[in-house]
């Protein structure tokens, strides 16, 4: 087992795994949060949901899990791969032997991925905490949180930035999992290819609608 | 022929248009040595010279002027021996898809062009001198596991073992391999993945590969390591370089194999 995490191809495969869980995440987050287009109430009491059933722990922690072994592999392969080539070359590769920039950086994109996430969690998860009664339930009001937030455009801004910066991973991670993974098929995998283009498309446009919407809608 | 025949094609057929190109070559005198680019002019390029006859005019220019010649690998120069890879304005082996940098023409390139010429560049593959690489990492990989055992005595009769026609097509394509390196010279992250897949899908598609075929992809992924090539991110980029064509396809087979071997192997 050691040595099978400690070889390039069980690293890749690790990857792999937790590049899954993410992307299955980030699509999950997207779509659920998209009940902000129907109202406050609806979107705090799916928070409040997501947040206080039996499998709440066991998913967020194996989010963070998933997110600290994923950052710290892809780091840890971006270094050894930066030692692999000691120095570059002088010219580009011709356009017929290139590759897509997303392709080529993933650890770019990652890395600001990795602020994003983390200034995300301090600004909601860990964020004011204000609370909302529904026919008497008590819950909390992160609409009212979010509306506050997306009141700067300036904040805005930067979310639809990191949002795109999120669909550039993606338009090469998610297609990526399967080669790691071990599947790639000529009959498939062309195929997966799309896939993973509209993945990537639909998961960053789902979240942008977001800020923009509420920017728009709701002026404090 | 007739003379008249022969008369009229030529004056209807253009003499190759001679070409004049700026080279900048790497120069290093050894592994240890600081390397620079030095520009040359090389001139009477014709079109139909292979990028290596290039190569020798340009020596023969520096032969002449007493300067020392650009060391440089090549044997078959008909895309065999895989020993003539370079890096040409940034692509291994070349612009184009597909061929070996002794099968690249001149007249791909024009007359003015500017032609940067570099090594392969890789820890693993450590320049010997000017664009002259050390390859023997992939002797190490291919000695860890890239072989079968066979039975001395008689040869045993032709067509006994059964292959099915896709697993001899698949194995016939990963073993036009070549072991040059366009693929590590080519991957941002001097990835040896596809070499290394090549050679574990020739013999684990093969019956005569399936003694050995646990140990071997476990062997070879574990020395492709320590060699420090680095780890492969799907970018595709051997594939594009590979002057065979060898495909993806066979580093997710090597993956699968990797993973199965590691769950049924006992050795620890
Ligand atoms: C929402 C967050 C993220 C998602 C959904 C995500 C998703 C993915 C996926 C699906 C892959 C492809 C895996 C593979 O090739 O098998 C990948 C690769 C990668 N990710 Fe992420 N990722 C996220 C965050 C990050 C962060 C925070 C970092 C770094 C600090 C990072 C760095 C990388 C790198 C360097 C690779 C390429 C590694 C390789 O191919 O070997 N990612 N990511
Ligand atoms: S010299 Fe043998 S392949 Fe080019």
């Amino acid at each position: 087992m050691l040595h099978f995490l400690r070889s390039s191809v069980g690293k890749k495969f690790i990857m792999g795994l937790s590049g899954l869980g993410l992307s299955g995440f980030v699509f999950a987050h997207m779509t659920g949060n998209l009940l902000v287009f129907k109202g406050a109430e609806a979107y705090n009491m799916y928070g409040h949901f997501m947040t206080h059933n039996p499998a709440y722990p066991l998913i967020s922690w194996s989010l963070v899990l998933m997110m600290l072994v994923h950052a710290f592999l892809g780091i840890l392969l971006t270094k050894e791969n930066h030692s692999a080539r000691p120095s570059a070359y002088a010219v580009q590769a011709s356009p017929a032997k290139s590759v897509t920039t997303a392709s080529k950086t993933m650890i770019f994109s990652g890395s600001i991925l990795l602020v994003f996430i983390i200034t995300h969690l301090a600004t909601f998860k860990y964020g004011n905490h204000y609370d909302v009664e529904y026919g008497g339930q008590t819950v909390r009001d992160l609409h009212r949180l979010m509306v506050e937030a997306f009141q700067n455009p300036a904040f805005v801004v930067w979310y639809v930035v990191a949002l795109i910066v999120m669909g550039v991973h993606l338009r090469h991670g998610v297609s990526s999992i399967f080669q790691s993974l071990g599947f790639n098929h000529p009959r498939y995998t062309p195929t997966i290819k799309w896939i993973g283009i509209v993945y990537a498309i639909v998961v960053a446009a789902g979240f942008i609608s977001q800020p923009i919407y509420v920017y728009l809608v709701h002026q404090g | 022929m007739s003379a008249n025949h022969s008369h009229s094609a030529t004056s209807t057929q253009k003499a190759p248009a001679s070409m004049t190109l700026t080279l900048k070559v790497w120069r290093q005198s050894g592994p240890h040595s600081e390397g620079r680019f030095e520009e040359y002019k090389v001139d009477g390029i014709v079109p139909d010279m292979s990028f290596l006859e290039m190569m020798d005019v340009l020596n023969q220019k520096l032969i002449k002027a007493g300067i020392e010649q650009v060391s440089f690998d090549h044997d078959c120069r008909e895309g065999i021996c895989g020993t003539c890879l370079m890096v040409i304005n940034g692509s291994a082996h070349g612009p184009d898809r597909g061929v070996t940098t002794c099968q690249l023409h001149m007249r791909r390139f024009q007359d003015g062009d500017t032609i940067v010429i570099e090594p392969a560049r890789a820890k693993a593959f450590p320049i010997i001198k000017d664009l002259s690489i050390n390859r023997s990492a992939f002797d190490r990989i291919t000695a860890s596991g890239g072989f079968i055992s066979v039975s001395t005595g008689n040869a045993p009769d032709a067509n006994s073992i059964l292959i099915s026609k896709t697993a001899a097509d698949l194995a016939m394509d990963a073993a036009a391999c070549i072991g040059c390196g366009a693929c590590v010279a080519s991957c941002k992250n001097a990835s040896a993945m596809l070499f290394t897949s090549a050679k574990v899908s020739h013999f684990a598609l093969l019956p005569q590969g399936q003694p050995e075929r646990t140990d071997r992809v476990l062997g070879m992924v574990k020395q492709m390591d320590i060699e420090g090539f680095g780890n492969c991110t799907n970018t595709g980029a051997c594939e594009a370089a590979c002057p065979k064509e060898i495909t993806l396809e066979n580093i997710a087979r090597m993956n699968r194999e990797y993973l199965r071997a590691m769950l049924v192997t006992r050795k620890s």
